[in-house]
């Protein structure tokens, strides 16, 4: 349930435009405030409480440089999708299996 | 940023052939039960064999929910279908993920199957467009889905 619940409430972080073209510049890039701010129509104190917003999601994350701080997603975030998908088809394809050799033995049998 | 595929493999005792057989045309015989969109259980579940093929459930009295579509097509060795639920479990034609099974023979006979479900970075980039229906109330695979994550635990 925990994952479900994750995985949404980081999807909702990205309904604002610009949160979302900040996510996207850094899918690209890994970048600090200052270089997404300049391609952005926002003030870089705007882009740090968007940033701020998408860290507290899980979407985001931060790595000190020396005296930079660089911004880069957070494999996280989208991997409580990954995580259910994981255990999904792990479990799908056990089924099949237990399907497929029954119906192999049955064959073999007549 | 890509997110690695999950990728899982099993080995089956019959050969590629009737392995690719039962995989895609007994779908719905072998399917987890209530692992599927509809609140009714499904009464099968069809993967159209050609390429553009429709992927989906059906219930008892025929109601059909797609899930995607098939992108190639190479029995007894492949197919690649595009898993298109998004992240509210929702058909989208506009939204899709690859799923790629492999049918290997094996030595003794046997088949190994390998499972690849990729693309899910896309679950991050495309999101913005559901975010709005989030508020909207859980939709019902997500109730299976809680179910089957507590259930695992």
């Amino acid at each position: 349930m925990t994952y479900v619940v994750g995985a949404l409430e980081s999807l909702g972080a990205l309904g604002d435009p610009t949160r979302r073209a900040i996510f996207e510049r850094l899918a690209a890039q890994p970048s600090a405030v200052v270089d997404l701010a300049r391609g952005l129509p926002v003030s870089r104190p705007a882009v740090s409480q968007h940033l701020k917003v998408l860290k507290e999601a899980g979407l985001v994350r931060e790595i000190s440089q020396g005296t930079r701080r660089i911004y880069s997603l957070d494999p996280r975030g989208i991997a409580a999708m990954r995580r259910w998908l994981d255990s999904h088809w792990a479990s799908a394809l056990d089924a099949f299996r237990r399907f497929a050799d029954q119906q192999h033995e049955q064959e073999l049998d007549k | 940023m890509s997110i690695d595929p999950v990728l899982h493999s099993v080995e089956v005792k019959a050969p590629p052939a009737r392995a690719f057989e039962l995989f895609t045309a007994h779908m719905g015989a072998w399917w987890p039960k209530g692992k599927t969109l509809a609140p009714n259980p499904h009464a099968d579940i069809v993967i159209e064999p050609r390429p553009g093929g429709r992927w989906f459930e059906r219930d008892a009295e025929g109601n059909e929910i797609q899930w995607g579509r098939v992108l190639a097509w190479e029995p007894p060795g492949r197919v690649l279908l595009g898993w298109q639920l998004n992240a509210q479990w929702r058909y989208d034609p506009d939204f899709l993920t690859e799923l790629e099974l492999s049918f290997a023979a094996l030595a003794g006979g046997g088949t190994r199957v390998t499972l690849e479900h990729r693309n899910l970075e896309r679950y991050g980039a495309d999101a913005e467009e559901y975010a709005g229906k989030l508020r909207g109330g859980w939709p019902t695979f997500a109730g299976h889905f809680a179910r089957y994550s507590d259930s695992q635990d």
